[in-house]
């Protein structure tokens, strides 16, 4: 038999043009998808595995003329990211869960039960690119630089990235859209999803929700009630509303007057307590990881790199000092604004990406 | 890979494929021939001839009268309406038994009686997949007003002490619903036998359409109609006659009645020889096999294989099973029903169900063998085969 390639499949355009291309290629390819978050019972839904969206990744598999199959994964997707998402902003962090996601479920599970069907590979519609390297796989940034997600992908192992394949990491957007169109692909006028998939409304509410559903999972005691605001040298300010609701670097909301624009400095938890002051108090010098995950052999010692701070971030030069248990040291060579913890600072050279750590602090 | 086409189907617990005799006797009633049964004209006339021959043939292969027959459009709107009917009859109060082996179509027809104020005993059924009739007798109480049990599991095939729990009922003057949908056409199934007051059965489990079944009431048993809107089925069921599917319901019907000791023996004897091959893979349990059981239904698990995982590399190579009982959205959940049954989780994830039908043969049985000792030995990290017809 030839290698039997498993596509995930969400049924929105990205992973549907990967299947097509796939099953004409003349593969043996079969395509999956996961309920991550079953919305069965509830009347709104978000974008990502919505009951409609499953039904388009079924349509567009019998399209390609090859089999699908869902993978019921909910409690796996609420144990390994929605949860630790709610554990984040109660902690006055601000994450990323797709990172997470990609993590712990597509390359993890996911791809175990696709190997467990028989499948020795794994597509998915990211955009990024594996190349071979003299150091074993690398990860690039796509081709597109404007869909570029290696950012999300930091994560990845070796082993993950010899498992796995990106169809769409040397084509652009246009082009797979145009793709889709000239085949007939069901999906091919179907929009972006850019919000958080299991999020349908606003991300605050849905926290909410979630404390309040399970309040034996999350101990929240300050959840609704409003927080103090203070400067730099301690002197209350005013009040807001609760810690979770703010981000680091955040301007709006605050409610509090003062002779210059104030931003969110620090998100105290504990005390549910917010520290403001004027922008440029935002400027972070470096920060402080954990996590430190290298794609390839770690490094023997310090590093430059380019630094992203977020997904959109252009990037910066700095120096990497990685410490003991999974700790690093990053120095920005400019001052760079909205260090956020709970965001990932992701390591590249020139199109390459190293590794990456979780930002733990600004310094 | 392309979809494999010419699979071989081992589902047919879930429905099973139409008898071409049952087409040919619904054909004319498709192209050709046409009318409501409800019209008096002579085009009405003839479909109700046809109805009423499908009636007569129904009641045939249950013992039972045709006035006593309802024609539904499934077996789910069969039990739904019977629970219905008598959950409801006597005010916001009362009480239900149902054995927790019972379809979602009895289940959650009794859950909503729940939120309506009914209490709703539910009784397990032992390891054995046989729910105890003196457990199921002792939940009867002085306000039940309904006790149902399936005559046969359509997940494990097991077959359920009706009789039994229908005479003990019978004395405390409970009415019982039987829901006979995967057991008829398949063994004896004789209402004045079995002593129930309701009965339910469904075209497409025995090679009849879809679309059609029916509903049995004892003479002079309560039926609130769920449906209204007509006269039609004496005003116990409004809608249209679906002609053809009725006309087919009852040659399935008739075949199954001329047909019922060969069918048995014939699916006891494919079924028999699977097991006997699953000998040869280590870890293979086939549940309930010392019980009385269907003849059709063969409910396994393999050690440490996932259920879900097995039946989707065996459709993948061409052979179409089953997990337990589907679920709607297509995905798998552990069966609520070997939960309550007393099997772990984990058990109930790696169960398959392989159920046998009327046009199954012998070589499709070896070969659906020799594919589950394969992918099984690949799940276990033995070397795959060189040759897979993957």
């Amino acid at each position: 038999m030839s290698e039997l390639t498993a596509v995930a499949m969400s049924g929105g355009l990205d992973s549907s043009a990967v299947a097509w291309l796939l099953s004409r290629a003349g593969r043996p390819v079969v395509g999956l998808s996961m309920l991550l978050w079953d919305r069965s019972t509830e009347t709104t839904h978000g974008r990502c595995c919505a009951p409609l969206d499953l039904g388009d990744a079924k349509r567009v598999a019998r399209q390609c003329g090859i089999p699908h199959y869902t993978i019921k994964m909910d409690r796996e997707f609420r144990e390994r990211v929605v949860d630790p998402f709610v554990d984040d902003y109660l902690a006055g962090r601000t994450p990323i869960p797709c990172t997470g996601c990609n993590t712990w479920i597509k390359f993890d599970l996911f791809l175990e039960r696709a190997r467990a069907l028989g499948a020795e590979r794994m597509a998915t519609g990211h955009y990024a690119r594996i190349l071979d390297g003299p150091d074993g796989l690398e990860l690039h940034t796509a081709a597109d630089a404007a869909k570029d997600q290696s950012y999300y992908l930091f994560e990845l192992t070796q082993e993950q990235l010899a498992a796995s394949s990106f169809p769409l990491g040397d084509k652009t957007k246009p082009e797979v859209r145009e793709l889709a169109r000239e085949s007939g692909l069901l999906v091919a006028e179907k929009g972006e999803s850019m919000e958080i998939c299991f999020v349908a409304g606003g991300i605050r509410e849905f926290v909410e929700e979630q404390v309040a559903a399970r309040p034996e999972r999350f101990a929240a005691a300050a959840l609704g009630r409003a927080s103090e605001v203070v400067d730099r040298a301690g002197s209350v300010l005013g009040t807001a509303e609760p810690y979770y609701r703010y981000t680091v670097g955040q301007r709006r909301g605050l409610g509090v007057a003062a002779g210059e624009r104030l931003y969110v400095l620090d998100v105290n938890a504990r005390e549910n307590r917010l520290t403001v002051g004027p922008e440029r108090e935002l400027l972070a010098s470096g920060l402080a990881g954990e996590r430190l995950h290298w794609i390839g052999s770690p490094p023997a010692g310090e590093i430059e790199a380019t630094v992203r701070i977020r997904s959109r971030h252009p990037g910066v030069r700095a120096s990497i000092r990685p410490g003991a248990e999974r700790r690093v040291e990053v120095e920005f060579e400019t001052g760079q604004f909205g260090v956020t913890p709970g965001q990932a600072a992701v390591f590249y050279e020139g199109t390459r990406v190293l590794g990456g750590c979780w930002i733990e602090s600004a310094r | 890979m392309s979809l494999a086409m010419g699979a071989a189907y081992f589902d047919n617990n879930a429905t099973t494929p139409l008898d071409r005799r049952v087409l040919e006797a619904m054909l004319p009633w498709l192209e050709g021939r046409h009318g409501n049964s409800s019209s008096v004209h002579r085009f009405g006339q003839a479909a109700s001839e046809a109805v009423e021959a499908a009636r007569e043939r129904v009641a045939a292969l249950l013992g039972a009268s045709p006035a006593e027959i309802v024609f539904c459009g499934s077996g789910t709107e069969a039990n739904n309406a019977v629970v219905f009917s008598c959950g409801r009859s006597g005010g916001p109060s009362g009480h239900l038994v149902v054995s927790t082996l019972e379809h979602p179509s009895v289940l959650a027809a009794a859950a909503r009686l729940e939120g309506e104020g009914l209490a709703v005993s539910r009784v397990a059924p032992g390891l054995d997949g046989r729910v105890d009739a003196e457990r199921l007798l002792a939940a009867v109480r002085a306000d039940t007003r309904l006790v149902s049990l399936m005559l046969a599991s359509n997940e494990l095939g097991t077959l359920q002490p009706v009789r039994e729990v229908a005479a003990g009922c019978r004395a405390r003057g409970v009415p019982v619903l039987c829901d006979a949908v995967q057991a008829v056409g398949k063994v004896p199934v004789d209402v004045g036998e079995l002593g129930v007051d309701y009965l339910t059965l469904g075209g497409h489990k025995f090679h009849g359409p879809l679309g059609a079944a029916a509903l049995w009431t004892r003479g002079g048993a309560h039926l609130d109609p769920l449906l209204v809107g007509g006269g039609h089925e004496r005003r116990r069921r409004a809608s249209t006659v679906n002609v053809p599917a009725v006309v087919g319901l009852g040659v399935a019907a008739e075949l199954a009645v001329r047909e019922l000791e060969e069918r048995e023996r014939r699916l006891a004897a494919l079924r028999d020889r699977f097991e006997r091959r699953l000998e040869a893979i280590e870890g293979v349990v086939i549940h309930c096999a010392s019980a009385e059981r269907l003849p059709t239904t063969s409910h396994l698990a393999i050690e440490g294989v996932q259920g879900e995982t097995l039946m989707i590399r065996l459709d993948l190579a061409g052979f179409a099973v089953s997990t337990g009982s589907a679920c709607s959205s297509g995905v798998v959940e552990p069966s609520s029903s070997l939960l309550t049954m007393g099997m772990s989780e984990a058990e109930a994830l790696s169960s398959l169900r392989v159920s046998f039908g009327l046009f199954n043969t012998v070589d499709e049985v070896d070969a659906l063998a020799d594919a589950l000792e394969r992918q099984v030995a690949e799940l276990r990290g033995a070397p795959a085969a060189a040759t897979s017809d993957v």
